[in-house]
């Protein structure tokens, strides 16, 4: 640069200077105008499409609509499970400008406990994505629906929404068999389709309402909207209807579940009751049951311990999960087995000293009679429930030949069709102990299991299941609580149905049902006081499961031990046994003796469905009417 | 050196014209002290600028209506600033920048709180003004006039009385905190200098020094301002918070594509996506309903206003002149630079309008009454007394 300088002004080159100067100028300015133009034509040309997508994922939201829950009706078209429109209170976060004060606000105006804050404060956290609504509280009531409305303009981002909510308005009758419906938890949100389930806020959690979640719950619609920054939709760009889900029609009969729970009278315990020809399951009862409806929008802290910690175990399933020792009720099956190998035949006597002793062995094994039963043909060991004669059986049949058989009826299986949850209790096998304890098998321990005693376990679902398979004369239907699905019945031949169980003579099963019978009626028969007055023919069984091993010698007083230590009350039967239409299974916990606490029951249930819930009804219009079978007992107690 | 000037092409002046040629037949435009290529041109800009501002503002008539009795009044400045000569400007410069700094102290001292910033000083029930914004004028008007009476190009001890002539509004400025303010005080400034031929090794050694001093700016800076700049350096970082300006815009500029989505069809503006959409950031919703054309047209409108600037600068007749009209139409280019750059995310945001189509009032009043004075020194050439 020209240092060339004086204190003299020389306007001449200061002009020079200057005209250079902003020539410089200029030629910045127009080099600056193309960085920006690059700059735009980068943004708007190159990026066009980028920014149109985003743009356009700015503008468009869509918006799951739930679909409705279907329902759930009893066999006769009782509502079990209904959607009752609630209110509830949700927040939008983005919408609202200083969260801790709204929340304050909102505790204050529904006058609720100050603690609720930091749980108000929880929950707005819940939410999969912007803009979507966080659940604070459900079920408003009308008055603070009110005070919520005159609130209103203090409350930017907070709204009452409708909501239906599940309903069950027989919960305690029916809480075990319907399970219930509750809020997704993240594990649930995980697996979900995140598409179907984006408006929805429950999930079935147990029993039939989380078997059948699929249909129930049906599909979600969608609609997109237009939405401004604030995320308020201000119109609708297209829609599609939700797929509302499916009414379930169960087997169930809402009077004969109500009748098998008063029956139980608050006592632990499990019916069940079967349609042998349909697989019906007509009823299914667990006691104690519980208000479902406590856990359709969250169960509180304190309740839910109670009913965890609770001794009688309310939140157990016995019907499906209950794990008991079989007693007696296996009899009729051993006997079934016996004749299918041939290794008895119906008038087959042996002598029952009161004991039986296996070769070689000084042990002997009793028989609930001390003094024995002297000469014994199958059926009136049935009818006398003489274990010497099943012990001699057992013995002749080994466990690997009694294992095949009972499995065949489905012991130590899951063979029901939609019973969310069933156990599937034990049978016992060689295999099972040399895994379970690296021991073989020992001769005594299949006599114990001949009177279902031992290591055999079975669940009051399996016993009914086994007590229908048995009245059909071996052939097998699996049990249902589904009777139709959003009007299509769901039909009798399931897949993965058991195979029939075949005999050589077909006579047998009425042999082996015949001494079933003179359970009830004949002069010895165990349950005789049970099967007076009978108006049709009943065939059953009972049994008596021990909670407490007996020593060698002991003798068992009921009255001296401790209620949860007496035995289980147990008791199978099915009726008409010329065309069964129930089979029940009963089991009745630290109740005693199942020919004096268990059998009454049954002949109970069997008399309500046949005598009462059937009266009249032809046998030949049971194709038509859906709801003719036989009962089973349901059987409960959980062996500890 | 060209003695003529050709204003529209049209005539032919010779500089040296006695003083008596008011005697000769002048045009109405001469009458007026106005340039009509100039006038045009700001008149098309803001008619221009009340179309996009009606989409801006959710179609608001109001707004517009508004903006444009903020035009009336900003051109009656402009008109009446154009009549006085420049040595009148002269001789006011060192009232005006006195005056300026006074009220800044005042402002210092008893200004009333708004946007967050002590920026506005009130006399009750009188007027509502900010000094700042006069001291855009104030302060390159007083520069210019320390200058134009010293040899040039400036020598050291006089760049530092001209530091200190900027350096104290600015500093009040600052403080205010009005960051953006300063600097385009600042600026408008050292473009005078600039323009006065500083020389290449005094400017490189002082942009030398600025780079040095960057780290005390920061450590001096409001949390919000650093926060603009960190957002600035990565937007991504914070999309719902400080991002979130610069992240729509761009989209809203990059949506529109070549030809745009149509004028209140732009969904980003349209929806409210866009913040401070008909102010600071109105650039978008031009950008996202006119597309790169309706850009470059404004681009073009605002370079071609500099150009004529620029030149009506480089022919002004003494240096008080020149350097003041260079140092306000430069000033008015970094203004659309820094607007648009902010808006299309390569300046980080600080508050700069977009001239003449940015809603706000002083804003408008500032720039016109400076195309007054671009205006005034033009067309009194003639009558400037040497």
């Amino acid at each position: 640069m020209r240092k060339h300088r004086d204190t003299l002004k020389n306007p001449q080159h200061e002009l020079r200077v200057f005209r250079r100067r902003a020539l410089l100028a200029l030629i910045v300015v127009i080099l600056l105008c193309g960085l920006l133009g690059g700059r735009l034509f980068y943004l708007q040309v190159v990026q066009h499409e980028v920014f149109s997508t985003r743009s356009e994922k700015n503008r468009v939201r869509v918006e799951p609509l739930p679909p409705t829950r279907g329902l759930i009706y009893d066999r006769n078209g009782q509502l079990l499970a209904e959607n009752r429109p609630t209110y509830n209170l949700t927040l939008v976060r983005e919408r609202v400008d200083d969260l801790d004060a709204t929340l304050s606000r909102l505790v204050e105006i529904l006058e609720l406990p100050d603690a609720e804050v930091e749980a108000f404060r929880e929950r707005s956290r819940q939410r999969q994505r912007p803009f979507q609504p966080a659940l604070l509280m459900s079920d408003l009531t009308e008055e603070q629906i009110a005070r919520l409305a005159v609130n209103r303009h203090r409350l930017a981002g907070v709204e009452v929404e409708a909501q239906l909510l599940r309903y069950y308005p027989d919960a305690e009758l029916m809480s075990h068999a319907l399970g219930y419906v509750g809020r997704i938890n993240s594990e649930e949100l995980e697996r979900l389709d995140s598409g179907n389930y984006a408006g929805t806020h429950f999930i079935g959690k147990t029993g039939v309402e989380r078997f059948y979640e699929a249909q129930l719950h049906g599909k979600a619609g969608l609609r997109k909207v237009e939405t401004n920054a604030r995320g308020r939709a201000l119109r609708q760009l297209d829609h599609t209807d939700p797929e509302p889900g499916k009414d379930l029609t169960l087997t169930l009969d809402k009077p004969l579940q109500q009748h098998a729970v008063e029956l139980l009278d608050g006592r632990r315990g499990a019916i069940v009751a079967i349609a042998p020809q349909t697989g019906e399951i007509l009823a299914m009862s667990s006691v104690p049951g519980f208000d479902s409806n406590q856990f359709v929008t969250g169960i509180d802290v304190a309740s839910y311990r109670d009913l965890q910690q609770d001794l009688d175990l309310p939140l157990f399933n016995r019907a499906s999960r209950g794990s008991y020792p079989a007693g007696s009720t296996i009899k009729p099956f051993i006997a079934m087995a016996g004749l299918r190998e041939g290794v008895i035949t119906p008038r087959e006597t042996i002598y029952d000293p009161g004991y039986y002793q296996l070769p070689n062995d000084d042990r002997r094994y009793r028989n609930w009679l001390r003094w024995g039963h002297g000469r014994v043909d199958m059926g009136r060991a049935l009818e006398v429930s003489n274990n010497t004669y099943f012990y001699s059986l057992a013995h002749d049949l080994g466990i690997d030949r009694i294992q095949d058989n009972l499995a065949r009826f489905g012991f130590g299986q899951r063979t029901a069709h939609d019973v969310h949850g069933q156990g599937k209790a034990l049978l016992p096998s060689r295999e099972w102990k040399r895994e379970r304890f690296g021991e073989p098998w020992y001769p005594g321990e299949t006599l114990s299991v001949g009177i279902g005693q031992g290591y055999l376990q079975i669940t009051p679902l399996q016993l009914a299941t086994a007590t229908a398979v048995l009245a059909n004369r071996g052939d097998w239907v699996k049990p249902r609580l589904a009777q139709s699905i959003g009007g299509e019945a769901v039909p009798v031949d399931l897949p993965e149905t058991p195979e029939d169980i075949e005999v050589s003579r077909e006579g047998w099963w009425g042999e082996v049902f015949s001494g079933m019978e003179d359970v009830l009626s004949g002069n010895e028969g165990t349950a005789r006081r049970s099967g007076t007055d009978l108006e049709y023919r009943m065939a059953g069984k009972s049994g008596t499961a021990q909670v407490f091993s007996l020593g060698q010698n002991e003798k068992y007083n009921a009255d001296e031990l401790e209620e949860r230590l007496r035995d289980h009350a147990l008791f199978m039967a099915f009726a008409p046994v010329e065309d069964p239409r129930i089979a029940v299974s009963v089991i009745v916990e630290n109740a005693g003796g199942g020919s004096s606490h268990a059998a009454g029951l049954a002949r109970s249930m069997t008399d309500f469905w046949l005598l009462e819930r059937n009266a009249g009804k032809p046998r030949e219009a049971e194709e038509a009417e859906e709801g003719e079978g036989a009962s089973a007992p349901t059987g409960q107690g959980a062996q500890r | 050196m060209s003695r003529f000037e050709l204003p529209m092409g049209r005539r032919v002046h010779p500089v040296g014209a006695p003083r008596s040629g008011m005697s000769r037949r002048r045009s109405i435009w001469e009458r007026i002290h106005l340039d009509p290529w100039l006038t045009g041109l700001l008149l098309i800009l803001m008619l221009s600028g009340l179309v996009v501002l009606y989409s801006a503002s959710g179609e608001s008539l109001e707004v517009v209506i508004a903006q444009a009795l903020r035009f009336g009044v900003a051109l009656v400045v402009m008109v009446v600033l154009a009549q006085f000569s420049p040595a009148t400007l002269y001789r006011w410069a060192l009232p005006a920048y006195l005056v300026g700094v006074l009220m800044l102290v005042a402002v210092e001292v008893m200004g009333d709180m708004g946007m967050g910033a002590q920026r506005w000083l009130v006399i009750p029930g009188v007027v509502r003004f900010q000094p700042s914004e006069m001291m855009k004028l104030a302060v390159p008007l007083m520069v210019a006039a320390w200058l134009c009476r010293r040899p040039l190009p400036p020598r050291l001890g006089e760049l530092l009385v001209c530091a200190l002539l900027i350096g104290v509004p600015v500093a009040l400025i600052a403080r205010q905190p009005d960051l953006g303010t300063s600097l385009l005080v600042a600026t408008a400034a050292v473009f005078a200098i600039l323009l006065a031929g500083l020389s290449w090794r005094i400017i490189s050694a002082l942009v030398l020094m600025m780079a040095a001093a960057l780290p005390l700016l920061w450590m001096n800076m409001h949390a919000y301002q650093r926060q603009r700049v960190l957002t600035f350096l990565a937007p991504e970082s914070d999309p719902l918070g400080a991002g979130w300006n610069i992240i729509q815009s761009t989209t809203a500029l990059g949506s529109g594509g070549l030809w745009g989505k149509g004028w209140l069809q732009g969904t980003q503006s349209q929806l409210e996506f866009l913040p401070e959409r008909h102010t600071d950031f109105i650039v978008a919703v031009l950008g996202e309903e006119f597309g790169l054309v309706g850009m470059l047209v404004f681009l073009l409108l605002y370079l071609m206003i500099v150009c004529r600037g620029l030149w009506l600068s480089s022919i002004a007749q003494d240096t008080f002149g020149r350097l003041l009209a260079g140092s306000i139409i430069l000033t008015f280019f970094i203004y659309v630079f820094v607007n648009i750059g902010m808006v299309s995310g390569i300046l980080p945001v600080v508050g700069v309008p977009l001239p003449l189509v940015s809603f706000g009032g002083t804003s408008s009043v500032t720039l016109l009454a400076g195309f007054g004075i671009l205006m005034a020194i033009h067309s009194h050439r003639r009558l400037l007394p040497r």
